[in-house]
């Protein structure tokens, strides 16, 4: 297993591991609100958090460009929304800094961060992504665009179109593909033909990577390599990280109806956040002691978050024709 | 003016506001299939890539989607892009980038994204292009809230507007009847003074018996029409729309409340075509002043344009077809 440090910091990767400790916690909470009957809709994260994180550790928010998919609860708290943004967006808050309370949450944006505005459906930020690499290379400015998506997308025709494009172009993009094995209910074999995602870019001439993605060291290591070659102008890299859906697709799916109980069970003991716990007290990171502070202050600004973004004040009805062009 | 301005088709003026809006502002780029050495199938592009150079006159993969994607790629990165689809009718693999991504990056991000990029496109039948190049798909787009659609019929009209589409701060479809690229050859003029507002209608006749509202290719054939009329005493007034969204309702309602009496003339099917909407708003506008039903005349609802000529024939509008619609409304 490579569990290399590699550049990394403790500072950083403690950093690193407070922003996975925020996504589960937060959406820990978010599925109460639910199920209480105060959110009335959200994608968990519960499994994909560390791979997430461990990329965008390796990544210059602010400088780069982002375009995250539903899932990405955890990459946006690394790209630096907030807790309470967050909850706001989840809360449908008019103070909802991606949307105004117009989207489903998940749809992350914030022009200021470079995190690119999402849509719900599937795959079409994959050849946008291009064309923000595109308009990169022509800036030269060293920047790049990083672009995520589940296997589920990548049996949209985007996907094709988006890597065909960059790797014609050589543009400076990350592809990322999440792969939890799951598109709600459709299995890799009925999704994806052939050995996995990261053979196709062999079709598009670039280096495509697999990666275990509970190994925060691996997925930063790897996306870190992409990113130097995106920065060289040497173009796109493919990677998939293997990752576990440790949470139905949302919350209005119930993946015991489909999946396997003693598989869930077995998916459930391989949660990613204990084996990145454990591998920093290995190195001497953290202690016990340390790792419990911790959580007890990741819990109170979680509840912090929740009742701030709960007290906040609705989105006014009469802003529902704002924005649809530039003069209104 | 001591020197005559020069005389333009439309696509020839397409052309030429594409070359002096990149002249204008070096954020003006193009891309599409065949646009750069072939400089277009229909020529719009012609010579644009010798001046400007492969990276802003860029030919594409051949895939529609990635087509729009990458302009609004490019338009979020601040760049003003120039999108060509070959033919309206192969927009429809871009359909989810342009209506549920570029039409609604504004509205979805509450105002924190914008994407002002144009989408080219040659639109109309009677070419022989059959099924696959010769389609209105014009309602399709008009229907999106978040976009805007512009429809010329003259040069003066494509340059001016086209202009403008460039300098406007949100995504505009602009369709481009195809049948009209070599039809007409007019004076057109340069610079900003060539330029036309988005959203305003021109009257092309004057008549005091009826108006036929139109846009596009039908704009001539209402004309032909208007003169048979004319010739048993009925006088038309036409009504060019030009944009199709926002489109001029008001210079619509003040010719009919001088005539009663309206016709919608265009060329896609029938049955909710953009000329539908048209008649169901001035009818609801107009109520008062009407002494005949709104009437429309569009093509039948088949799926598309045949490539025989007998069919073809069958399926277009013409100056026949439009007198005989439009004398129905005035004898109403």
């Amino acid at each position: 297993m490579p569990t290399d440090a590699g550049t990394l910091t403790r500072e950083q990767v403690l950093d690193a591991y407070r922003t996975v400790l925020r996504a589960r916690t937060l959406d820990d909470r978010r599925f109460v609100l639910n199920r209480a009957g105060k959110l009335a809709f959200i994608i968990s994260p519960r499994g994909h958090e560390v791979a997430q994180v461990a990329a965008i550790t390796a990544l210059q928010p602010g400088r780069d460009r982002f375009c995250l998919y539903y899932r990405n609860f955890a990459a946006a708290l690394a790209c630096g929304f907030t807790p309470e943004e967050l909850m706001l967006s989840a809360f449908a808050r008019a103070a909802d800094p991606s949307s105004g309370g117009r989207q489903t949450p998940g749809n992350f944006g914030s022009r200021r961060r470079g995190v690119i505005i999402g849509s719900s459906t599937v795959g079409p930020q994959i050849p946008k992504a291009a064309g923000i690499g595109l308009a990169l290379k022509w800036k030269g400015e060293g920047a790049l665009c990083y672009v995520s998506f589940g296997e589920g997308a990548t049996s949209q025709g985007d996907f094709h179109e988006g890597l065909n494009f960059a790797s014609i172009h050589r543009c400076p993009v990350i592809f990322f593909c999440e792969n939890n094995g799951w598109a709600i209910s459709v299995p890799q074999p009925l999704q994806v033909a052939g050995p996995g995602v990261a053979e196709r870019a062999a079709g598009y001439g670039i280096p495509g990577v697999r990666v275990h993605g509970d190994d925060f060291f691996a997925v930063h290591l790897a996306v870190q390599e992409a990113a130097e070659r995106a920065r060289a102008g040497d173009g796109p890299t493919l990677i998939e990280a293997e990752v576990l859906r440790l949470q139905s697709h949302s919350t209005d799916d119930d993946q015991r109806a489909y999946r396997d109980a003693a598989e869930l069970a077995a998916e459930s003991a391989r949660d990613p956040i204990p084996r990145m716990r454990a591998a920093l007290m290995q190195r001497g990171w953290l202690t016990a002691e340390d790792d419990a502070s911790l959580r007890e202050e990741v819990g109170r600004e979680v509840e912090r978050a929740t009742e701030a973004a709960e007290a906040a004040a609705d989105p006014d009805a009469g802003s529902l024709g704002r924005h649809v062009y530039a003069d209104a | 003016m001591c020197t005559p301005m020069p005389e333009r088709n439309l696509v020839q003026a397409v052309r030429d506001a594409l070359y002096e809006e990149m002249e204008r502002d070096d954020r003006v780029c193009i891309l599409g299939e065949d646009v750069g050495r072939k400089g277009g199938v229909f020529k719009a592009t012609e010579g644009l890539q010798q001046r400007f150079g492969a990276q802003r006159v860029l030919d594409t993969p051949l895939a529609e989607s990635s087509i729009a994607a990458v302009a609004q790629g490019l338009a979020l990165e601040g760049f003003l892009p120039v999108a060509e689809m070959q033919f309206a009718d192969y927009s429809f693999p871009a359909f989810n980038q342009i209506v549920n991504e570029i039409a609604k990056v504004r509205y979805r991000s509450n105002g924190d994204f914008a994407c002002p990029l144009v989408i080219r496109a040659p639109t109309g039948g009677g070419v022989r292009g059959a099924l696959y190049h010769s389609q209105s798909p014009e309602a399709f787009y008009c229907h999106v809230p978040g976009l805007k659609v512009v429809l010329p019929s003259t040069p003066a009209d494509a340059k001016g507007l086209l202009k403008a589409a460039i300098r406007d701060p949100d995504p505009v479809i602009f369709l481009e009847p195809k049948k009209l690229y070599r039809a007409e050859r007019q004076e057109v003029g340069d610079g900003d003074s060539a330029m036309l507002p988005i959203g305003v209608a021109t009257v092309v006749r004057r008549g005091a018996d009826l108006t036929a509202v139109t846009y596009g290719y039908m704009r001539a054939v209402t004309l032909q029409a208007a003169s048979r009329l004319s010739a048993d005493g009925i006088e038309v007034e036409i009504i060019d729309l030009r944009t199709l969204r926002p489109w001029d309702v008001e210079s619509c309602v003040r010719s009919i409340e001088k005539t009663g009496r309206v016709a919608v003339v265009y060329e896609a099917n029938r049955s909710g075509g953009w000329g539908a909407e048209v008649a169901a708003e001035l009818a609801e506008r107009c109520f008062a002043s009407l002494d005949a039903p709104v009437s429309r005349i569009a093509s039948p609802d088949v799926p598309a344009m045949p490539f025989s000529p007998t069919l073809e024939h069958a399926f277009m509008l013409n100056p026949d077809k439009v007198a005989d619609g439009l004398r129905r409304v005035a004898r109403y």
